[in-house]
């Protein structure tokens, strides 16, 4: 029983892995680029959450719809400012230019909310459904099956709209779009503003479930670029995979081993894995 | 012109008159080393408002402070009146700085005795200047164990250490057992840096001197995503009393999971950090009910001496005085016992009279048992009083002379 409990923690704890990874892996789907400030995006969502909640005093669907609006916007408008420029010059400026934005976010925070932890006061999201003994916390719950609705909704929207078609065209040759009448600029802020979008909500739920800082990015950035490099650059339902696989390694060597060599275990797996499947899992090699 | 030389006269009998008490009476200088600016600067400059208080309840008469040493008389009272002299500087937590400011306020400003600093990492550093010059240093609050028993002479600490924070839980289970709670057996949880380890090592040291089993020791890294893995260990274990090592957001992560793992053991202890970081309350009052902190220092009732001592330090800045500068403020207190003991300027007086220092529990403002320094200097008697959340707010529950709540056991979590 307490075995399965583990196994329900892990997979749930994955979601939450999967939720703050996929506009990650979307961003670097589209556009072969690494993303550092994405933590901040949803630090940032998770602010939004509270200032919503606290000021006007929103439910879920307020502030999930919150969050997703600001930090579409937030995504469209770093694109447009910053991110289009920097395209232009070599690899390493752009790799550097979102850990500057990263920073800027983060210190930024640090000096308007201040270095306090905050949490979420109650919502009807929190509480516990105990299902035949095993314990389910419903923020995380509701994390897990937002986080399978929007890999498929994203998914969906990529293979199956003319739109995801333009944004994977644009990916795979950039003048060839424009010779087809697409406009890359217009579709790599639209991926932006889904990845930052995605991030908000992210932000959103995991606001239910954990009191943060200014300096949340840090704590599940790192675990966020493993997500994605294990299921493949740029894959969204190998994301959901990745991640899933990655809380449920950690919940069980954490019970098995104790929580100091649940990192180790995780990542000594990471590390076997890539050797023999550089391409992550569910990546096209 | 008569009259001249008689206002003359009279100015000159004013000027001799004023002069016989202060020459009779020197100041001893104690130079003070705490981080002003810098990370920790917040800490430093209230335990720098708490020297300051206490120098003028030593330097003016304060008789309404009871049985505080030096409050009643202004000035020392072996020395003539002399007052205290305080020589602040600022070492930005900074361990060579905080080094090259004791050698000056030695060698340039001639100080009596040094007292700080804030940051164990510099009081480590400080106190080896101090000792090289034979110049006695108060370290004020630093906890780490290496700053004493270094085999130095000249280094004195009033504040409690881990070690004393660990028997003072056990006394407060043994005080428990006689009562009728059950305490068969404790767990520990700590993240594990420095902080963490030491603090655990101490508390399993203790356990097992107190014969009191230990079911599990979880140590975990912290800032985790995720800490289910222990609470559902605890749950497995069903130990009586769960102390936690930890900082804020784990602290806070930690409430949470046992609600949401439904685990709520008869007893949580939190060694203070993550329990009084200001987010804590805010964020669990409402499933953490019960859970029990350290601190020892206590504001007291109306009209005590430590209410009255908050008061002066409130007027001063606005605030209470919170635990780390109460503890500065008590080895400042001692240090200043220990020179007018002395009469005497001398760093070896000083340094003989701190070593001979026994102060009692009702001489002090803090929980402690005493004040007396064992030959590696740290303080034997001190200790630490225990407080509880309740409501939303922590309550001193024990020991039951000081108590100003009723201890609730078991504690009530989210259950109202």
């Amino acid at each position: 029983m307490l075995l399965v409990q583990v196994i329900v923690g892990g997979l749930l704890l994955g979601a939450i892995y999967a939720l703050f990874s996929s506009g990650l892996t979307l961003i670097w789907g589209m556009m072969n680029f690494i993303n550092f400030a994405h933590g901040e995006f949803v630090m940032l969502g998770m602010y939004v959450t509270l200032l919503v909640v606290v000021w006007l005093g929103g439910g879920p669907a307020t502030f999930g719809f919150a969050a997703a609006f600001t930090l579409f916007v937030l995504g469209v408008v770093v694109y447009l400012s910053l991110i289009r420029y920097v395209l232009r010059g070599p690899m390493l400026a752009q790799i550097l230019s979102t850990f500057g934005l990263a920073l800027l976010l983060r210190y930024t925070a640090f000096w308007v909310f201040s270095a306090n932890f905050v949490s979420l006061p109650q919502t009807s999201l929190s509480g516990t459904i105990n299902i035949g003994g095993v314990l389910m916390p419903v923020p995380q719950l509701v994390a897990g099956l937002i986080a399978i609705v929007l890999t498929v909704g994203l998914h969906l929207m990529l293979t199956r709209t003319a739109v995801g078609s333009q944004l994977l065209a644009v990916a795979e040759d950039r003048s060839a779009a424009m010779l087809m009448g697409i406009r890359p600029d217009r579709m790599q802020a639209l991926a932006w503003g889904l990845s930052a979008g995605a991030a908000g909500i992210a932000g959103a739920l995991m606001a239910i479930a954990y009191p943060w800082s200014p300096s949340v990015g840090e704590t599940f950035g790192l675990t966020a670029f493993v997500v994605v490099a294990l299921g493949g650059f740029g894959s969204v339902p190998g994301a959901l995979f990745a991640g899933l696989i990655i809380g449920l390694i950690q919940a069980l060597s954490a019970f098995w081993f104790g929580p100091i060599y649940k990192d180790i275990v995780v990542y000594a797996l990471f590390v076997a894995l890539l050797w023999l499947r550089p391409q992550g899992l569910m990546g096209k090699a | 012109m008569k009259r001249f030389c008689l206002l003359i006269g009279a100015a000159a009998a004013a000027a001799l008159f004023t002069m016989v008490p202060t020459h009779a009476a020197d100041s001893v200088k104690i130079g003070i080393l705490w981080p002003l600016t810098g990370n920790a600067a917040a800490a430093g400059q209230a335990s720098k408002a708490a020297a300051e208080v206490a120098a003028d309840i030593v330097n003016n008469a304060h008789p309404e402070l009871g049985d505080l040493p030096l409050a009643e008389s202004a000035g020392l009272p072996n020395m003539g009146g002399a007052k205290l002299e305080l020589v602040f500087v600022d070492h930005q937590g900074n361990p060579s700085l905080a080094q090259q400011l004791a050698t000056r306020l030695i060698t340039q400003d001639n100080v009596n005795v040094l007292m700080g600093a804030y940051q164990s990492s510099c009081s480590f550093t400080a106190t080896a200047v101090a000792e090289r010059y034979g110049i006695p240093f108060m370290v004020g609050e630093s906890a780490a164990g290496n700053i004493t028993g270094r085999g130095f002479k000249w280094v004195f600490r009033g504040t409690p250490i881990a070690s004393d924070y660990a028997r003072t839980y056990m006394r407060f289970f043994a005080d428990m057992k006689r009562q009728g709670r059950k305490i068969d057996t404790i767990a520990v949880v700590n993240e594990n840096t420095d902080y963490g380890t030491s603090v655990a090592d101490a508390i399993v040291d203790e356990a097992k001197k107190a014969d009191i089993p230990v079911a599990a020791r979880i140590p975990y890294i912290a800032n985790s995503s995720d800490v289910s893995a222990q609470v559902l260990q605890l749950k497995e274990k069903k130990p009586d009393v769960v102390i936690f090592i930890s900082y804020t957001a784990d602290s806070i992560l930690y409430m949470k999971t046992m609600k949401n793992l439904d685990y709520e053991p008869p007893m949580v202890i939190g060694d203070d950090t993550g329990f009084s970081d200001p987010s804590f309350i805010p964020a669990v009052a409402d499933v953490a009910q019960g859970a029990m902190n350290r601190s020892a220092w206590a504001i007291g009732k109306p009209g005590s001496t430590t209410y009255k001592i908050n008061e002066m330090y409130k007027a001063k800045t606005g605030r209470d005085l919170d635990d780390t500068s109460a503890r500065n403020m008590q080895s400042f207190f001692a240090l200043a016992d220990a020179i007018n003991r002395s009469g005497s300027t001398d760093p070896e007086r000083i340094r003989e009279a701190l070593t001979k220092t026994d102060l009692k529990p009702d001489q002090l403002i803090m929980g402690y048992q005493g004040v007396k320094f064992d030959n590696t200097g740290q303080n034997i008697l001190a200790a630490t009083y225990l407080i509880q959340l309740q409501d939303k707010k922590y309550e001193l529950i024990w020991p039951d002379n000081a108590a100003t709540a009723k201890l609730q056991w078991p504690m009530a979590g989210w259950k109202k």
